[in-house]
């Protein structure tokens, strides 16, 4: 069977700065492959490359066994979450619809078949209590169950989902990565899932791929979440620590607070 | 002049009848512009360039006021100063910060070479004057159909884009992330923005199309963020602002500009308040559980699933 994602020999880079290089992953339908790493390690970046936003600087890149083109319609997206201004002038179901038919021409005539459509979708995500709701006005998490349904408008082959967990609360974390489980398991879709904590998704993670320092390493989480490994990516000694199924590291490089913060707080909630 | 003349001269009914028959093109002039600019204001709104629609008639009152210094065609001028203020601010980019400050740097250089023109030009003041502030009361047959054609393109043009313009609008990086060619869009609206400008000058004058491109929009963005709705009201809101506006210009001597802007202040005062209220009491149209309670049912649901 084709894999719905292919690198072979991928390489990003800008200016002189190399991202990554010599990258070869392939994704299986129905597989969960957590992108981990430092800010700026060129994560957003990766699956930029997969939505045909972002030009290779060597090798290639295939989804569904086809180059990567465009606004293809085998891609469901996530994107960095960014809230709405409180007078966006669009509902929560509005926002939804974007993802239905906001690509086509014209006006939209079948307005019935986009509506249920919209309904269903609003449904998968337990969106349907605030389905009018002006977008500004929704919490963070709600807004983010909204970008799972509208990213699952095309009914996507493969999902690519740019930090959703990202300021939403222990329950939201919970629900979004369970929503896109979900997709995973019972659609077989393929999920590509960029997150600075692997502890929310660690139940789900099929493989990783750790982004660092120019370079890269990919395998299950036991293989790639261990001292060594990160030590080496990092250049630097790095302890990671697995307590009750959670993986905690600790002493990461300065370059990286974000994530040394996160690690803090996983090291206490371990107590 | 005493309080009452003041009034006359205002508001001035007499043989209002025999009037109305005369000013048929203009109500219909007006009509359609006000079709025009409550479809165009609510992408404005959406895509927050109300500085731009001020920066593009400035530029399109110094083209109208160059032709008519030479003798050229007056809405051909400001057809092609207002394009051409759109297309340079399409073209250079996306950033909002910059965008402004651009806009900033040319709209007093527009208003001072129309100024300029004016200066230069030697023919009837009423000319000038209404190139500002606009006169829509001397439409004729011909110009009548000119306008009402270029609007229909313009409309038809919007309907072609309308559902990728919108999402390019209200959701740029998902529209870009789906394929939807988000710069080609910014630079299509501003020119179709940049026709819709010259054609309202034309009724309203350079210094207040705002009122027949903003204001409508923005006050149905007020009461309601249902799309439909919002283009609706947003039509219903110019049209009666215009047509109102000439209603009660007819009899008097005034500029028809006074009348049409304050129709549409006081539209958007309304509305401002309805929304203001509505706030107030919370109404935003979530349904089922108070909000409180709301998260842990739907979380429930979801991971249960
Ligand atoms: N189009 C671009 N041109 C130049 N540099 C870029 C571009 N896109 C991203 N970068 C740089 O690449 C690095 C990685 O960015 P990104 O992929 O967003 O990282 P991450 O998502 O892992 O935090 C950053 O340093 C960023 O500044
Ligand atoms: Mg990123």
């Amino acid at each position: 069977m084709t894999p719905v994602v292919s690198l072979r020999g991928a390489g990003l880079q800008f200016g002189q700065r190399a991202l990554w290089k010599d990258l070869d992953v392939d994704l299986r339908a129905g597989e969960f492959l957590a992108v981990l790493g430092p800010n700026g390690s060129g994560k957003s970046s990766f699956l930029k490359v997969l939505l045909g936003l972002q030009r290779l600087h060597s090798g290639t890149a295939t989804v569904g066994g086809r180059p990567v083109e465009r606004g293809s319609r085998k891609i469901g997206y996530i994107p960095q979450q960014k809230s709405f201004a409180a007078d966006t002038p669009l509902r929560a179901r509005d926002l939804v619809a974007l993802g239905v038919d906001g690509h086509r021409w014209g006006l939209r005539l079948n307005s019935r078949i986009v509506n249920e459509r919209v309904d269903g979708l609003l449904d998968l995500v337990g969106a349907r209590d605030y389905a009018k709701v002006p977008v500004g006005q929704l919490s963070g998490g709600e807004q983010q169950r909204l970008r799972v349904a509208q990213a699952l408008a095309t009914e996507p082959e493969l999902l690519l989902c740019d930090e959703p967990l990202l300021s939403l609360d222990l329950n939201h974390q919970q629900a979004v990565s369970a929503l896109i489980n979900r997709q995973c398991r019972e659609r077989n879709s393929a999920v590509v899932f960029v997150t600075h904590e692997i502890n929310p998704v660690i139940e789900y993670v099929d493989r990783v791929l750790y982004l660092a320092g120019g370079r890269f390493r990919v395998g299950t989480p036991e293989e790639v979440m261990t001292t060594e490994v990160l030590s080496d990516l990092y250049n630097s000694h790095v302890e990671v620590i697995r307590a009750n199924g959670r993986i905690v590291v600790v002493g990461l490089p300065d370059a990286t607070t974000h994530y040394h913060d996160d690690a803090h707080s996983g090291v206490e909630e371990g107590h | 002049m005493d309080f009452g003349d003041i009034l006359h001269t205002i508001f001035n009914f007499e043989d209002y009848g025999e009037l109305l028959a005369l000013v048929q093109n203009s109500i219909w002039a007006g009509a359609v512009l006000g079709l025009l600019g409550g479809l165009v204001g609510t992408f404005v709104m959406k895509r927050d360039l109300a500085f731009a629609v001020h920066g593009i008639s400035e530029l399109s009152f110094a083209g109208a006021a160059f032709a008519l210094l030479v003798g050229a065609d007056i809405i051909f001028g400001s057809l092609a100063g207002s394009v051409a203020a759109a297309l340079l601010l399409g073209l250079m980019g996306v950033r909002a910060r910059d965008k402004n400050s651009i806009i900033g740097v040319i709209m007093p250089f527009g208003l001072g070479l129309g100024i300029l023109f004016l200066a230069l030009y030697q023919g009837r003041a009423a000319n000038k004057f209404g190139l500002l502030t606009g006169q829509i009361v001397s439409v004729d047959t011909v110009q009548l159909q000119m306008l009402a054609g270029t609007a229909v393109v313009v409309m038809i043009a919007l309907a072609i884009l309308w559902r990728p313009l919108n999402f390019a609008s209200v959701d740029p990086e998902m529209a870009e992330a789906r394929g939807v060619p988000v710069r080609g869009l910014a630079i299509a609206f501003m020119v179709l923005l940049g026709i819709s400008v010259a054609l309202s000058i034309q009724i309203v004058g350079a210094l207040l199309v705002l009122a027949l491109l903003i204001t409508p929009a923005a006050a149905a963005l007020r009461v309601t963020t249902s799309p439909r709705l919002v283009v609706l009201l947003s039509v219903l809101f110019a049209t009666a602002s215009t047509v109102g506006g000439i209603l009660l210009a007819l009899g008097s001597r005034i500029p028809i500009s006074p009348y049409v802007t304050t129709l549409s202040f006081l539209i958007y005062v309304v509305c401002r308040i309805i929304g203001n209220v509505r706030t107030k009491r919370g109404i935003n149209g979530r349904t089922g559980i108070p909000l409180q309670a709301a998260g842990r049912p739907a979380e429930d649901r979801a991971v249960a699933g």
